[in-house]
């Protein structure tokens, strides 16, 4: 008896651990990987999976071997035969945990630092804007009234968020593009052109640096495809810096609740080749010379969301859809007073 | 042997405790009785459950289809909202808090709790809190999540918003309360011959997750007073416009609110280890090892708050700090796990409501560690904060995790607490209604978050459609399992099959006495004879003797 026994834990281990290889690789549960950085990300999860799995299935098997072989015979009103503990294995299973976690711990930093998380000039906490102090004030305390939310423009700056990979630390990105996140839009500012759009358009293969900010309460700006997210804050500058790779139209989802018709902050991103970037750019540089003063000299503060939504659901090509969620038919004195 | 007395004195089917005719009235009373105050602490927070959920199918019937076409979309967030607070403060906690209150005296050998009055009071703030919350729905439920975060939280309706904060904060006081007496108990109250690692685990649970509530509740505390000023009197403290800094009220929220699902589960591992040797026939495996997990569960609790910020406004380097120290709790974590399958393992199980549902806990409970390590991952977590995969995560370690573990506790001491059994049959169709429905609800969230959806939307892309519908079937299977269960409690109560002393022929202390035991819980003094889990000692004879193992054994009818 003893040596099916120990053939059959074998075989039930390396079925286990094919299994759980096999789970880790085709579970598919990620959409398309846009970025440079998302197959980082899935590798990893994969790597996460196939542990899961490993866990899952011997636990799991273990509970129902012993719910078929162990329950209890009818008429046996005995006990088991009492086994209080077993140190050794109690000292297996806490080593084993140990180890995967230390592992996963050190492979997740050498992600994020792949990604640019670690990025000095992306991981340092500031606090809210930079400012002068003012007496009695506390301390990194902005001034008050600070009407400029909008991050500025060119010079460099520190901000959180998912900054440049170690390679590229200390150079500029390829594009910059100011995001300002409102209820309940996004707009994408492009600082050297002065392009303005409701939808983000960047080019493929080239790094984009995407300065973060919100106007009224936090949101957060996520892309499924690129496996990034940052909260937009008011008053303080987050940053995500990544590179598009492949070609195609994809959400950009705030993730954060931002009032009743957060489901609806809903725009896209199109990755698209250089050229055809150059392209989209030069239309709206085109177009924006036309109607120059409509999208900018406005205070959103004075307008009801619908009214203020109107020009870029006009300009922006914001789908039917969701136009009709951001004229509700009732109830949107509700929220931001 | 006195034990065995008593055993034998309590044979006559009138329970002591309902000797007085009728005593229901007890029920609605300032009780300082801590098995009354334990029943008034389960059935409220059972009723308020019962709110939650159907607030939870308020959720899940908007979101059967992609358009928000239910209801408004702000009274939208406020189901979500209210629903979170009910789920964890008027129903998990105190839910919990119920059965410490009951068993723990009664597994210490104690005639009630440290402080009788000041646990009346902690039970007696719950109601007015839960009425507090619920009345938001009168002048505009809070909306910003049980989150609550600000700048959102304070721009919105400022009546429902001051409601919750009320609330919470008279929710919070009682589990303070509950937690001074629950330390106090556990630590004075023993009998003489029981040192600390002769209590039964359920004991080192609540003295691991008293703790966490003592420091990390006030904290809270804090933070949403200073949310109420900002709310009420416009003060910045969590105000970016004016100086303040919304990222400081994260913190502090969550410096409680992560202790917060250690407070709910910790509890549960507790009732856990107590209710599967004892339907396994087989002691605990490595009880130190389950005792001082809980201790470092509780320390732990207190360092990863941040992982809830990764998306925040938070640098890298506490992303890298908080990710492995998240990392570290699935080692405690993971012992047990592996020490309850170990017990289970080997044993003679008894398939009974209780025992299903407890096994039920390991097997869900572990899917939401699994994914739960996953979301300690700065990277992957980047991806999936505050998507579906959370609210998968979240309900697999609160519901799969804290729920079915109460349930498992409802069936184990319900002959204790009511001198009744409950029915087995309809046990068995609660238990996989609840299985399969809720695994119906909630295993396809994860591949809804990953996919791209976010949380807290009253609409969605058309894409997610079928599976959503998926998950509103298995809100309703979840929603009709609740049926059989309340109907059995409620049946078996009244005219249930009377239940001896020790139905389950169990080795702590509260099943020494009479179900329900009378009003100072023992006749006689008892006598530790026996450590909490010493079961299969009649495969080896070298410590009790076999008579003490037959008047045992008498107990069952």
């Amino acid at each position: 008896m003893k040596i099916p026994n120990v053939i059959t834990a074998m075989l039930a281990g390396i079925i286990l651990t094919l299994a759980s290889l096999w789970f880790g690789q085709n579970h598919g549960l990620m959409p398309v990987a846009a970025s440079e950085e998302a197959p980082l990300v899935d590798d990893l999860f994969n790597a996460m999976m196939t542990i899961a799995a490993g866990l899952f299935i011997l636990v799991q098997g273990a509970l129902v071997i012993s719910i078929i072989k162990f329950r209890k015979r009818p008429g046996d009103e005995t006990d088991a035969f009492p086994v209080d503990g077993n140190l050794s294995l109690e000292i297996v299973w806490t080593a084993i945990p140990v180890v995967i976690v230390l592992g996963l711990s050190v492979y997740s930093f050498e992600v994020y630092n792949s990604m640019g998380g670690l990025d000095p000039m992306a991981s340092h906490d500031h606090g809210p804007h930079q400012m002068a102090m003012t007496s009695g004030a506390a301390i990194a305390a902005p001034l008050p009234g600070m009407e400029d939310t909008m991050p500025p423009a060119t010079e460099q700056k520190i901000a959180l968020g998912v900054g440049a990979s170690p390679e590229n630390q200390g150079n500029p990105a390829d594009l910059e593009v100011n995001v300002m996140g409102l209820q309940f839009a996004w707009i994408f500012t492009y600082p050297e052109s002065g392009v303005v759009s409701g939808e983000l358009h960047i080019p493929a293969g080239k790094e984009v640096q995407l300065n973060i900010a919100a106007q009224d309460v936090l949101h957060a700006f996520w892309v499924p495809q690129f496996r990034l997210k940052q909260d937009a804050i008011p008053a303080r500058t987050t940053e995500l810096r990544f590179k598009p790779k492949v070609p195609g139209d994809y959400p950009v989802v705030c993730a954060e609740l931002c009032g009743a018709y957060h489901g609806a902050m809903q725009t896209r991103v199109v990755v698209e080749t250089p050229e055809d970037f150059e392209a989209w750019l030069q239309t709206q540089i085109a177009l924006q010379k036309d109607a120059a003063s409509q999208t900018v000299a406005m205070n959103p503060g004075e307008l009801s969301d619908g009214e203020f939504l109107t020009p870029f659901v006009r300009d922006m090509g914001i789908d039917s859809a969701a136009l009709e969620q951001l004229h509700p038919p009732a109830h949107h004195e509700h929220h931001n007073s | 042997m006195t034990t065995a007395g008593i055993e034998t004195t309590v044979k006559p089917p009138e329970p002591h405790g309902e000797s007085d005719g009728n005593n229901w009235r007890k029920y609605f009373s300032f009780s300082t009785d801590h098995k009354v105050i334990g029943i008034q602490y389960l059935v409220t927070s059972f009723l308020f459950y019962l709110i939650g959920g159907l607030l939870a199918e308020g959720v899940r019937v908007e979101l059967a289809t992609p358009d928000p076409d239910f209801v408004d979309p702000q009274l939208y967030n406020g189901l979500f909202t209210v629903h979170a607070t009910v789920m964890i403060f008027l129903w998990i906690v105190p839910g919990t808090a119920g059965f410490a209150n009951y068993v723990i005296p009664l597994a210490i050998g104690a005639k009630d709790m440290a402080f009788p009055r000041l646990n009346a009071v902690g039970f007696w703030l719950i109601p007015p809190g839960g009425i507090l919350l619920l009345s938001s729905f009168f002048v505009g439920a809070p909306g910003a999540g049980w989150t609550s975060y600000p700048p959102l939280s304070v721009v919105g309706d400022k009546a429902g918003q001051l409601l919750w904060i009320l609330s919470v904060l008279v929710l919070g006081t009682s589990s303070i309360l509950g937690a001074i007496n629950f330390l106090s108990t556990i630590l004075k109250m023993r009998i003489p011959d029981m040192e600390l690692n002769d209590m039964p685990l359920f004991c080192w649970a609540m003295l691991a997750a008293s703790a966490l509530i003592l420091v990390s509740t006030p904290v809270l505390a804090g933070a949403l007073i200073l949310l109420c000023f900002d709310l009420m009197a416009g003060t910045p403290f969590f105000n970016p416009m004016a100086g303040g800094d919304p990222v400081v009220y994260q913190h502090m929220f969550w410096f409680y609110s992560h202790p917060a699902v250690y407070i709910m589960i910790l509890p549960v591992f507790g009732m856990i280890s107590e209710i599967i040797p004892v339907h396994a026939r087989k002691p605990i495996f490595g009880y130190q090892a389950i005792a001082y997990s809980s201790l470092a569960i509780s320390f732990l609790g207190l360092i990863v708050w941040a992982h809830h910020m990764f998306t925040s406004g938070t640098p890298g380097w506490l992303r890298m700090f908080f990710m492995i120290a998240t990392m570290a709790i699935a080692v405690p974590t993971g012992i047990k796990v592996f020490s309850w399958v170990a017990t289970i393992w080997g044993g003679k199980l008894r398939l009974n409501s209780a025992m299903l549902f407890a096994i039920g806990f390991v097997s869900m409970f572990l899917v939401g560690g699994l994914s739960g390590v996953m979301l300690a991952s700065v990277p992957f977590d980047i991806h999936v904060h505050d998507t579906y995969f959370i609210v998968a995560h979240l309900h697999y370690v609160l519901f799969g995790g804290s729920v079915f573990g109460i349930y498992a506790a409802v069936y184990h001491w319900f002959p204790k607490m009511t001198g009744r059994m409950m029915n087995e049959f309809w046990g068995k169709v609660h238990f996989f209604l609840t299985f399969f429905g809720f695994n119906l609800c909630f295993l396809p969230m994860h591949w809804l978050g990953l996919q791209g959806m976010p949380r807290r939307v009253a609409q969605y892309n058309p894409e997610f459609a079928t599976v959503n519908m998926v998950c509103t079937v298995g809100s309703f299977i979840l929603a009709i399992s609740t049926l059989p269960f309340l109907f059995n409690a409620i049946w078996s109560w009244i005219a249930g099959p009377k239940a001896s002393a020790n139905p389950w022929r169990a080795l702590t202390l509260e099943w020494q006495t009479s179900s329900p035991p009378p009003v100072e819980n023992f006749i006689e003094e008892p006598v530790l004879w026996s450590g909490p889990y010493e079961y299969g000692i009649d495969t080896l004879s070298d410590r009790q003797s076999v008579d003490e193992l037959l008047t045992e054994v008498k107990g069952e009818v």
